[in-house]
């Protein structure tokens, strides 16, 4: 890897705002490595997000996409995101479902041929994967989930359900890190002009076969990223219910689905729309909790919305302690009532 | 101690003894942790690898020899380790760490070179061939554990696991199909014996241990070893130093309106519809 003092500019003309004076970024600039998952030739939007956390670190910063035959598209589809240097690609049969085994040696190999300080992604199910393995593999203890930078070596991330916010100083030679989507701006499709860059693999061992995806259609917004999102709870009762209620209340505000986990378990939602802890972490515009009580597990999933809006029948349920507007009400009358008016 | 077939299978299922999943917590006085005089029990997670490998048995008859559970922590995590034979684990681990530990806790990347060394060692005894854990831990969030022990032992993973089928008898080589959860909706993998699975939520539903097994439990073997024991006391000092722990922003909520007009006014004005 050439480093030249010149190098950080590529950096300042990038749109978003660049935080200096981090202590040590003048003597050690950071030299990152973001990893950007793709699906179809569409970067991921936590991944964007990876990028905009990445800026803030200042330094340069070079992307690696991988991929089957598609690779080399999607590297030039990256070449134009803001504030890049070189993007890295390589290509493999294996590679093409982001399957943990065959990735992780290479994300270390690129690691250390590059002399990279700092290697992070989105905190996405891929990202989950696959980092912590190629972290064991760099011997780095990774940091998940990071909600804020505050220095090169200095982190913040949520613990217990996000009930309490963390900040650590890590001593590792290199930083492997994922970002929260929710809690960085994606990052610009253009506005970059890096160069490309192909990654020959070596002995890519497939411990693993990849068999199918059955991922859930829909043409609503994308729950992770949609700026309204309306969830239903236990009280929906059943499946027919929530397609009958929630759906279309969904539809009327342009809004994606969500699920508390006891719809998710009950059968009524399926698994992919579950709002928490362990489901998706999302912080949209707005968020409407039908017929949800608002366990701690679940605050902990939608909690950073800006507006949450909480129907309920009863008036004591935990979610109206973090509900901006909490309508008392049975949700077999309010929302019927609610798409009457909204129309 | 039951004889040991070559060609049955060692389950290992590492453990965590976390704060309850229904506390509410609250963050320490010196802004350093979170207050621990307070409920404890076994990661949820966790119930749901131990729940799985019991029934791995269950279903394949005579398949697994023995199913050994893990834990890393300070002396009263012994007793999750207990919950987790009275759950139906035959042998426990307790690798001991001193109670100041707590304070200062060791990361995941730790825990994983610990649970590659108790491979091995278990592995003087007899092999093991599958290890259940759960995908991440309430405690720290990190969900790195599993991944990071796969990595160290060269094995495949299969994380966020909702479904485990063997086609055949599960011995070493033996191929397992994973269902797996992944963003927007569900993956599905084939693997070959020995790897390692972190549960997800939807695997199954954990079982009760009964006053008996309870009971039994207390008889089951039940080793110790401490990081001196494993030669590991450098190897897992923790590389990250917590400079602060801190409550959330508080969210001003609370507000209630009437009626369904006054919410759609309300969110009108805000301008979020």
């Amino acid at each position: 890897m050439i480093a030249t003092s010149m190098i950080p500019r590529v950096a300042l003309r990038t749109a978003l705002p660049l935080r200096r004076g981090f202590a040590t970024s003048r003597v050690d600039l950071a030299n990152t490595l973001v990893f950007l998952e793709h699906k179809k030739g569409n970067f991921a939007a936590a991944t964007l997000s990876a990028l905009t956390a990445a800026q803030k670190l200042g330094g340069d910063i070079d992307a690696l996409v991988v991929g089957g035959d598609d690779a080399s598209q999607v590297a030039d589809k990256a070449a134009k995101l803001p504030g890049l240097k070189k993007v890295l690609f390589a290509k493999h049969a294996d590679f093409a479902n982001n399957l943990s085994e065959p990735l992780a040696p290479l994300i270390k190999k690129i690691v250390e041929s590059n002399s990279y300080t700092h290697v992070c992604t989105g905190h996405t199910a891929v990202g989950r994967d696959i980092f912590p393995r190629a972290a064991a593999l760099l011997d780095s203890s990774q940091v998940s989930d990071i909600i804020g930078l505050e220095g090169e070596d200095t982190f913040v991330r949520p613990i217990y359900a996000g009930n309490a916010i963390a900040t650590l100083k890590s001593s590792d030679k290199v930083k492997v890190f994922t970002v929260r989507g929710t809690a960085f701006d994606a990052a610009a499709l253009e506005g970059g002009s890096a160069t490309t860059e192909e990654v020959k693999p070596d002995g890519v061992e497939s411990l693993t076969d990849f068999v199918e995806e059955k991922v859930s259609e829909s043409s609503r917004p994308d729950l992770a990223t949609a700026p309204r999102v309306v969830s239903g709870g236990r009280a929906l009762k059943s499946a027919d219910n929530f397609v009958k209620y929630i759906e279309p209340l969904a539809d009327s505000l342009n809004a994606a689905v969500g699920a508390s986990r006891a719809a998710v378990d009950a059968g009524y939602a399926d698994n992919a729309l579950q709002v928490g802890q362990t489901g998706k972490i999302i912080a949209p515009e707005l968020y409407v909790a039908v017929g949800i009580s608002g366990a701690i597990q679940h605050l902990a999933g939608m909690k950073d919305s800006k507006t949450i809006v909480a129907i309920n029948k009863d008036a004591d349920a935990p979610i109206f302690q973090v509900a901006d507007l909490g309508l008392v009400a049975d949700l077999y009358e309010a929302v019927p009532e609610m798409l009457e008016k909204i129309k | 101690m039951r004889a040991s077939l070559v060609n049955q299978l060692r389950v290992l299922v590492p453990v965590k003894r976390t704060i309850d999943y229904a506390v509410k917590i609250r963050v320490a006085s010196d802004g350093k942790g979170v207050d621990q005089n307070v409920k404890f029990s076994m990661n949820p997670f966790d119930e749901i690898a131990v729940e799985e490998a019991v029934r791995l048995r269950e279903k394949h008859k005579d398949a697994i020899s023995k199913i050994t559970v893990v834990s890393v922590g300070p002396p009263k995590t012994a007793d999750v380790l207990r919950t987790a034979l009275a759950m139906g684990a035959d042998d426990a681990i307790h690798v001991e760490v001193p109670d100041k530990a707590v304070a200062n806790p060791l990361e995941p990347l730790g825990v994983s070179k610990i649970l590659n060394e108790i491979v091995k060692k278990a592995g003087e005894e007899e092999e093991v061939g599958l290890i259940i854990m759960g995908k991440q831990a309430i405690d720290d969030d990190a969900s790195q554990t599993g991944q990071m022990l796969a990595g160290l032992l060269n094995w495949p993973q299969a994380t966020y696991a909702s479904k485990l089928e063997f086609s055949s008898k599960p011995e070493k080589g033996a191929e397992a199909t994973v269902t797996r959860e992944i963003d927007g909706g569900l993956g599905i993998v084939k693997t070959k014996l020995p790897f390692v699975m972190t549960t997800d939520l939807r695997l199954n539903e954990p079982r009760y241990a009964s006053l008996p097994n309870i009971m039994k439990a207390k008889k089951k073997p039940f080793k110790k070893y401490t990081l001196a024991d494993l030669g590991l006391e450098d190897q897992v000092k923790p590389r990250q130093e917590i400079l602060k722990v801190a409550e959330p922003p508080k969210r001003e909520g609370g507000a209630k309106v009437e009626n369904v007009d006054e919410l759609i006014s309300k969110l009108k004005e805000a301008g979020r519809i």
